[in-house]
């Protein structure tokens, strides 16, 4: 295909669709690695696919769909109220199960099922861009409120114990935004790929981001600019856009943690 | 260790504890009342206790490890159960708990800067020696930068009562002077109660001492 086609109407709407969750999905990254829940992403990511699936199959919007499973997935962990990995890696693999029982059993959902895990973005419509529009205004809003208090009661617990605040309030806050954020995602760019790009530019930017702002841009930042070249090549090369985003993000972390090792040893003046 | 039978002594300063009678007319309004307080985890750790923190007061906890010293302070903000009695605070006082274990730093990417501002603490006042360096991350910083940084946290947080837990631990001498001049500073209008192996830096501190063991 020619690099010109790229910017045509048919791929112009998945391709700033997916530039909103990139900008996103990496700032929720940076808190979930904070509380070192970082599995939350691929927990809610899976949830929302089979949630995605369920929506087909019961004739509502796959989006609503996954919106309400991993919302309700989150606010159970939330009232469980238990830190840790644990219930997001049994949420994770129910999902999984789910969703692929689905996919197998019923043909309405093996299309779209076959398209949240392969991450065929190009299939995106209005919609999808407008859920992330709205993903996007909800993060600006409520991650600068939430922001302060989840590193506060993370670096000192006691500390937001005595000044009153309810940690389980900002818990479940946070976790019903991931939750919106992974599952509008997964709707729109597929489960490894929403993952991904919560995992990866987060992992880059807790390296070499100098302060938590600076480390918040380079996620961002990162996340853009590697699923631009994620996109360009999966469209170039003809291939599924999941994939092609996922190695495009390992590729970048590996070439990112080979070079710091480099600059690391080299003698200092 | 469990020692139920522990029981508290506000020990006074260079001056005779005033009586009942001349506190109630001199001292400030309690900021904490702790009556009859047993707490601990699992089980009592600490207690019976009594003893109240107006403004004005620097109350030293001293005793040996494993008296429960900075269980009295957990229970104080409600990290440790209570087992019996009741610790009374202020209506809408305001706590800043410096807990003894370091932060838990994982690699967050967290400048100094930021970590003061987590608190509300204004940088302005910190000694030269560790001014120049809280834009840097808090992984780069020796431990006794980075405890000197979680103190400040605390004791420049806006507040009126201030818990600090072996404040001296990996701070060198000159911090450990700088701490208590700001303390000294700081004594009008908070009230302090500080856990310390480090009787000397206690003794030039407090206004009086809790004892417990």
């Amino acid at each position: 295909m020619a690099f010109s086609e790229l910017f045509g109407p048919m791929f112009r709407l998945p391709l700033v669709t997916g530039m909103i969750l990139a900008a996103v999905l990496p700032l929720l990254g940076m808190y979930l690695r904070l509380r070192e829940e970082w599995l939350a992403a691929l927990a809610f990511a899976q949830v929302a696919a089979a949630g995605s699936l369920g929506g087909a199959i019961l004739g509502i919007s796959s989006q609503v769909g996954a919106l309400t499973c991993s919302c309700t997935a989150a606010a159970l962990k939330g009232y469980i109220a238990k830190a840790g990995n644990n219930g997001y890696a049994l949420l994770m693999i129910v999902g999984w199960a789910a969703a692929i029982l689905m996919l197998s059993n019923v043909p309405i959902a093996e299309h779209l099922g076959h398209a949240l895990f392969d991450g065929q973005l190009y299939f995106t419509g209005y919609d999808h861009l407008l859920l992330a529009v709205a993903v996007l205004a909800i993060v600006a809003v409520a991650l600068p409120w939430l922001s302060r208090k989840l590193i506060l009661e993370q670096m000192f617990p006691d500390f937001f114990r005595a000044s009153g605040l309810s940690a389980r309030k900002f818990h479940l806050s946070f976790d019903l935004l991931a939750a919106s954020g992974l599952a509008l995602a997964t709707a729109s760019i597929g489960v490894m790929g929403a993952f991904g790009l919560v995992f990866v530019p987060s992992m880059i930017a807790y390296r070499i981001g100098q302060s938590w702002k600076q480390a918040l841009v380079v996620a961002s930042g990162s996340g853009v600019c590697l699923y631009c070249v994620a996109f360009a090549c999966a469209f170039l090369l003809d291939q599924p856009f999941g994939p092609v985003l996922v190695i495009t993000l390992s590729a970048a972390a590996t070439l990112g943690y080979v070079a710091l090792r480099l600059y690391a040893r080299e003698p200092r003046a | 260790m469990t020692n139920p039978s522990i029981s508290g002594r506000l020990i006074g300063g260079a001056t005779s504890p005033p009586t009942r009678h001349e506190e109630s007319a001199t001292r400030a309004q309690p900021l904490v009342r702790v009556d009859q307080l047993h707490a601990g985890y699992d089980r009592p750790v600490v207690g019976p206790l009594s003893f109240e923190v107006a403004q004005g007061d620097v109350v030293g906890v001293r005793g040996p490890n494993g008296v429960g010293k900075s269980t009295l302070l957990r229970a104080i903000v409600g990290a440790a159960r209570i087992f019996a009695g009741q610790v009374v605070l202020q209506p809408g006082v305001r706590i800043a708990y410096q807990q003894q274990s370091t932060l838990p730093l994982n690699h967050v990417p967290l400048s100094g800067r930021e970590l003061l501002a987590l608190t509300g603490a204004d940088p302005n006042g910190l000694p030269p020696w560790i001014s120049p360096l809280i834009g840097r991350r808090l992984d780069r910083l020796s431990g006794g930068q980075l405890q000197f940084l979680q103190i400040w946290a605390c004791l420049k947080a806006p507040v009126s009562l201030i818990l600090l837990d072996e404040p001296t631990n990996n701070v060198d001498p000159p911090g450990v002077r700088f701490l208590e001049e700001e303390i000294a500073r700081l004594r009008a209008d908070h009230a302090l109660m500080v856990v310390s192996h480090d009787n000397a830096f206690l003794d030039a501190i407090c206004t009086r001492s809790l004892q417990l063991g």
